[in-house]
C-alpha cells in the first residue's frame, strides 16, 4: 500500500474513465466515465493525505470536494438528458450535434 | 499484512470493474460494474484511515447508482442487454490518448521524488476534517453549499416540462412554438 501503487490505481481509474467519456455515445454511459475519473481523483487525494501530509486536513477536504462534484455532475447531467429527451427524444451525444452550431 | 491483501484485492477489483463498465453489453451490468469499482475505491479510502469519508463514499455511490439505474431504464434503448449493443465513436483515437495519458502518469508517479511523510495522522481524522471545514476551509464549505443550491435550481429549471401554454401562448394562438430549441412540432 505504498504511495506509488495507490497513485497507479488512481491513474488507471482516471484513464479508464477518460476512455469511456471519450468513446461512449450514450450520454448516461459518458457520465459513468466521468464518475470513474472522479473516483480516481478520490483515491489519489486519499493516498496523498495518508502518505504525504496526514497532519493536515487539506487532502480530506479535497475528497469532500470530489464527492460533491460527483453529486452535482450526476444531477446536472440527468437534468440535461431530461431536457434533451423532452426536446428531441434522443439520448446520444452525436444526435445532439446541432448544439455545436 | 491483512491490510495489504485487502488493498490488493480492492485495487484489482476497482480497476477490473472500471474496465468492465465499458465492455459489458448491458446497461444494468455496466451500472453494477461501476458501483463495484467505486465501492472498492471507497474501501481503499477506508483502508487509508479515512473511515468517515469512506462510509460517505460507499453510501453515496449506492444511492447514485440506484438513481442511475432508474434513469437508464427511462432513457436507454437497451437497459437489459437483450441485444448486443455497441455505441462507441472514435475508439482508436481515444485508446491511444488514454494509453499515452496512463503511461505519462505512471512515469511521473514512479519517477517523481515524492516528499517524505510529514506529521502523523490525528487520532480522529474526522474531527480534524470537521474543524478544518468549519475553520480555515470555511470558504470551501460555503462555495460547495452555493454550488449545490445552484444545482438544485438549475436541475429543476432544466427538467421542468414546457407545456403547450408555454409554447403557443396563453390562448394557444401562436403559429410557431416558442421553444428554446427550434424544430419541435405541434403536439
Amino acid at each position: 500500500m505504498t504511495l506509488e501503487t495507490l497513485l497507479l490505481l488512481a491513474a488507471a481509474l482516471f484513464s479508464t474513465g477518460l476512455f469511456g467519456a471519450l468513446t461512449q455515445q450514450s450520454v448516461v454511459m459518458l457520465m459513468m466515465g466521468l464518475e470513474l475519473m472522479l473516483g480516481g481523483l478520490i483515491v489519489a487525494a486519499a493516498a496523498v493525505w495518508h502518505h504525504i501530509a496526514p497532519a493536515n486536513a487539506d487532502g480530506q477536504v479535497l475528497i469532500v470536494l470530489a464527492v460533491t462534484v460527483m453529486a452535482v455532475e450526476m444531477a446536472v447531467g440527468f437534468a440535461v438528458v431530461t431536457a434533451l429527451f423532452r426536446a428531441r427524444e434522443i439520448d446520444m451525444t452525436d444526435m445532439a450535434a446541432e448544439l455545436k452550431e | 499484512m491483512l491490510d495489504h491483501a485487502l488493498f490488493w484485492a480492492l485495487a484489482v477489483l476497482a480497476a477490473a470493474a472500471g474496465v468492465m463498465v465499458f465492455r459489458f453489453d448491458s446497461m444494468a451490468r455496466a451500472t453494477y460494474a461501476l458501483l463495484t469499482s467505486l465501492l472498492s475505491a471507497g474501501g481503499v479510502v477506508m483502508l487509508l484511515g479515512l473511515d468517515y469519508l469512506g462510509v460517505v463514499i460507499l453510501l453515496m455511490m449506492i444511492i447514485e447508482m440506484a438513481l442511475m439505474a432508474v434513469f437508464m431504464v427511462m432513457y436507454m434503448m437497451n437497459p437489459a442487454g437483450l441485444m448486443p449493443m455497441s455505441m462507441l465513436h472514435n475508439t482508436k483515437g481515444a485508446a491511444v490518448l488514454c494509453g499515452t495519458l496512463f503511461a505519462a502518469l505512471a512515469a511521473g508517479i514512479l519517477l517523481a521524488p515524492w516528499p517524505a511523510r510529514r506529521g502523523r495522522p490525528p487520532a480522529d481524522p474526522t474531527h480534524d476534517l470537521g474543524m478544518s471545514l468549519m475553520g480555515p476551509h470555511m470558504l470551501t464549505m460555503m462555495t460547495l453549499g452555493m454550488a449545490l443550491f445552484a444545482t438544485i435550481v438549475g436541475t429543476v429549471v432544466l427538467a421542468t416540462r414546457r407545456g403547450r401554454y408555454d409554447r403557443f401562448g396563453d390562448d394557444l394562438t401562436a403559429r410557431r412554438p416558442d421553444d428554446p430549441l427550434p424544430g419541435g412540432g405541434r403536439r
